[in-house]
């Protein structure tokens, strides 16, 4: 059954399953690459992006169940200069890069709530993001640059 | 400048600890002298368009210490060109051009950092040629300056994009010939220079190997047996192959032959491949599977059943001496105190953030393979006998990575792709469920170990006798699980002993961030710390003490557990070294000065491992329901002359703390032969809110700059465990942390 879908400001038809998790939806059917799987059962993070401009595992979303818009890291901003991923650059926060997507996504959702969140706020609302790595140092950093320059929704 | 077979061999010997000791003696290493290592030229790592952008050629995978950056610094430098007209592009596998591409044992940094600059300083001399010959002028004349070169007498100057195609005709110069800069002149080397995917990363291009597209691709999935190397009975193949989107179920016979000693690489594990329109799909058909197992004799295993033999071995006379001087226990019996305890640190998996996985495509009886494998050229020699063809019939496309630590050294779900696209008309690739990849990793494995200290009447060590029980066949042990006679603190007391026992282990294990390193740091320091405590002394101090010890020459003939390793004056550990590191973390951390109160205290410890030295200072406090919070650590490096890429080596010094905190709570225990965690729920990372304030400072000396992926990370573990005692008293003698009674807060 063809399902309608808003992804990054373009209506599209996926004819897939309703209980098709929105993550495949994007990766293998939008072939948008962006978002990942770490876990499949939304405890690491690496699938998070925005619908409705709320955070969610798309990894655990059936794409039935979606009726807001979906923003993903690819349409974050139409320059590529979303602050949050200026932030990011500047920092270097990556090393493998892998859970970044999710993080920034993460990152984006909280700042347009909280536009200038505490370090407990950045907390809470980034401890659903697991980094393999252990650059949280870079991360919180960023958050806090990125709210320094006025990160709110996504700009695209 | 070559590196002949036996160098890299060594090497890796000195650099991987039980890891590499393994690799040193195992068929895939001898086959590694099939390759005879070329010549490297600036023609293949080093490529100039007319406009002047220069394409430098990344020779090693990248799964994110940045070797991407670092390597291609080094020949920028050299070749004296502006980072900003750098281009780096990954190299595709071919060791016949560009030398062992290995990412692995943080060797990068030792191995690169001459060959590298002198690719580098070789394509710098090329081009002056070149110049030199245009002009009609002395080559010694010209110099160069941001991709230009001058020559000052007679005003003229050339861009490198002008010079480049009758550079690029030139013979090459021997690269031990070559003039290297003064490092004081450095404008790449020692400044930061940012990701060179980073853009691509926080704008989620399709980068790694999960992210391989390619026209007509299907997607596998295997299921596999639930105990390592068990076999397929029968399954309901028929019922599988009419879900939807299934294009083909293959059995996969599998070649594993469980044993004491399981090796590297032990082969093909059996199972069921799905291949399908999807990988959705797939993996939605694989819950329809019903399989009867043949679980075979890996079944009896479980941790249960280790942590009691291991007790056995305990008490038991030791199997095999791994280095043993003066009299132990006669010291031991004269001391006026001797501390004794048993410390156990258990199996843990990689959890890389991107599962394994990989890309395959055969056609025309020739594979191409999209690889995240941190040792592609194994791969491919695994894939080449597994499928039956020839090397020279595979093409290797080294593919960005979400994360190694280890894990992508081995080549399984390489193989596993390769033998599935064989069989498929189509390219495919494969992915692992992150159930999968905790269930079938190369797990690092636990030991339990016996030690006991001694202390004379002024409390000075007079004896240390540490007996190992690991895993293997009596003969080997398994990867990972190995111990060198120089793991310290061997040579610094005045008696020492290291002896092994093994008990057979039916499981895949591997190298994980510092193999074996990151356990038996902890045992030390942690046991070192124990006696410092017993002695009433500061352990800094105590063991600034224990540094200045004249060790013991080495005696010919002693041997490693595994393999035959030969110390040579590099990898042996540099007292000073070691003490220069304590005394830096001691004065920024105001170890002297720390305050001492219940349920608040600081621990230190410190280890040299990959040719690196890094000590660290943990502050902590307990609550009273045992709940641990990391306030901060400091640490201090001694990675030699140059920290190449600033902050990038912050970056990955702050994520070895990480992990090493993740390690202190993660455990893989099996019941039956299966292991019992699944998923980020039951084998944690940290998360954001548990991460302290790291702060990370470098000793600069005058040794060749090394890699920090592994040292950076085995000194928190204890530095954690030491504060915890700091705090209140108790002493961390098993991990996870949960098995001592404490949890992160």
């Amino acid at each position: 059954m063809p399902l309608k879908l808003t992804v990054n400001n373009v209506v599209t038809t996926v004819d897939v399953p309703p209980d098709t998790p929105l993550l495949w939806v994007l990766r293998d059917v939008l072939d948008l690459k962006g978002a990942k799987f770490g876990c499949g059962m939304g405890v690491c993070g690496a699938c998070t992006v925005l619908v409705g401009g709320h955070a969610v595992r798309s990894c655990m979303t059936h794409v039935g169940s979606v009726t807001e818009p979906v923003t993903t890291i690819e349409g974050l901003s139409a320059d590529e200069r979303h602050p949050v991923q200026l932030a990011w650059e500047s920092l270097d926060v990556p090393q493998c890069g892998y859970c970044q997507s999710g993080q920034i996504m993460s990152a984006t959702a909280l700042l347009a709530h909280t536009p200038h969140p505490t370090d407990a706020e950045i907390d809470t609302a980034m401890n659903g993001n697991l980094c393999r790595c252990g650059t949280y140092t870079r991360i919180r950093q960023a958050i806090h640059q990125a709210a320094e320059a006025g990160a709110t929704a996504p700009t695209k | 400048m070559q590196m002949n077979r036996r160098s890299f061999l060594q090497m890796t010997a000195l650099v991987g600890g039980g890891f590499a000791l393994n690799l040193y003696s195992s068929p895939l290493a001898v086959a590694q002298g099939a390759v005879t290592p070329p010549d490297l030229t600036p023609q293949a790592f080093i490529h100039i368009a007319p406009d002047g952008v220069v394409t430098i050629m990344a020779r090693a995978s990248e799964s994110g210490q940045g070797m991407r950056n670092m390597l291609p610094m080094l020949i920028a430098e050299e070749l004296d060109v502006d980072w900003k007209d750098v281009r780096v592009q990954q190299a595709e596998l071919d060791e016949k051009i560009y030398g062992h591409q290995f990412s692995g044992g943080s060797a990068n940094t030792p191995q690169g950092w001459e060959p590298m600059r002198r690719v580098g300083a070789a394509g710098r001399q090329l081009l002056i040629a070149a110049a030199a010959e245009t002009w009609g002028v002395p080559a010694s004349e010209c110099t160069t300056q941001s991709g230009r070169v001058l020559h000052s007498t007679s005003g003229r100057s050339a861009s490198y994009g002008e010079l480049a195609a009758k550079a690029a005709a030139l013979p090459a110069p021997a690269l031990s010939s070559v003039q290297l800069k003064d490092p004081k002149d450095y404008r790449i080397i020692g400044h930061t220079q940012p990701g060179v995917d980073t853009h691509a990363i926080v704008t989620g291009k399709p980068l790694f190997g999960i992210d391989v597209q390619l026209p007509g691709m299907l997607y596998a999935s295997i299921e596999k047996a639930p105990v390592f190397a068990g076999k397929v009975k029968s399954a309901n193949i028929d019922r599988i192959k009419a879900l939807p989107g299934v294009r083909q179920v293959l059995v996969i016979d599998g070649s594993i032959t469980p044993a004491a000693f399981t090796p590297w690489e032990p082969g093909m594990e059996a199972g069921i491949a799905i291949v399908a329109d999807t990988w959705w799909q797939a993996q939605q058909a694989r819950k329809q599977l019903k399989v009867e197992w043949d679980l075979g004799p890996a079944a009896t295993q479980s941790s249960e059943g280790f942590r009691k033999r291991a007790k056995e071995l305990l008490a038991a006379s030791p199997a095999t001496t791994v280095r043993k001087y003066g009299d132990v226990d006669g010291a031991l019996k004269s001391s006026a105190k001797v501390v004794e305890a048993t410390y156990e640190f258990p199996f843990i998996a990689h959890v890389t953030l991107e599962p394994q996985g990989a890309t395959a495509h055969w056609k025309n009886g020739k594979l191409e393979m999209w690889s995240t494998s941190t040792l592609p050229g194994d791969g491919r020699r695994l894939v080449a006998k597994t499928l039956g063809i020839q090397e020279s019939d595979i093409t290797t496309h080294m593919v960005r990575s979400g994360g190694s630590f280890g894990r992508r050294l081995q080549n399984d779900y390489l193989v596993e792709a390769a033998w599935i696209a064989k069989r498929v008309d189509a390219p495919v690739k494969l992915l692992w469920s992150r159930e999968d990849d905790i269930g079938h990793d190369g797990l690092r494995p636990g030991a339990t170990v016996g030690l006991k200290g001694g202390l004379d009447a002024q409390g000075k060590l007079t004896a240390w006798r540490h007996h190992f029980v690991t895993f293997g066949d009596g003969q080997h042990a398994t990867s990972g699980g190995g111990i060198g006679q120089d793991s310290y603190p061997a040579g610094f007391p005045p008696a020492y002993a290291l002896y092994t026992s093994m008990q057979p282990l039916m499981l895949r294990t591997g190298a994980l961030r510092a193999p074996g390193d990151n356990a038996y740091c902890w045992v030390a320091q942690s046991f070192l710390d124990e006696v410092a405590a017993a002695a009433g002394r500061d352990p800094l101090e105590f063991q600034l003490e224990l540094l200045s010890n004249t060790r013991p020459p080495w005696t010919s003939g002693e041997h490693d557990a595994v393999g035959d390793h030969e110390p040579t004056g590099q990898a042996v550990l540099v007292p000073e070294r070691f003490k220069g590191v304590l005394e830096l973390v001691a004065e920024k951390s105001g170890w002297t000065k720390r305050s001492k109160e219940p349920g608040h205290g600081m621990g230190i410890a410190a280890w040299f491992c990959h040719l690196g030295y890094f000590a660290e200072v943990a502050e902590v406090s307990v609550d009273a329901q045992n709940k641990v919070t990391v306030h901060q650590v400091w640490a201090a490096g001694d990675v030699g002359s140059q920290i190449i890429n600033p902050a990038a080596a912050e970056n990955m010094a702050q994520g070895g703390v990480v992990e090493g905190m993740s390690h202190l709570g993660q455990e893989i225990t099996l019941v039956d032969g299966k292991i019992q965690q699944s998923n980020f729920h039951n084998h944690p990372l940290m998360r954001m809110r548990q991460v302290p304030k790291i702060e990370v400072h470098w000793r600069k000396t005058d040794y060749a700059p090394t890699g920090l992926g592994e040292p950076t990370l085995p000194p928190v573990l204890p530095a954690i465990c030491n504060a915890i005692f700091a705090a209140t008293g108790k002493r961390i003698r098993t991990l996870p942390l949960s098995k001592s009674g404490f949890s992160w807060a």
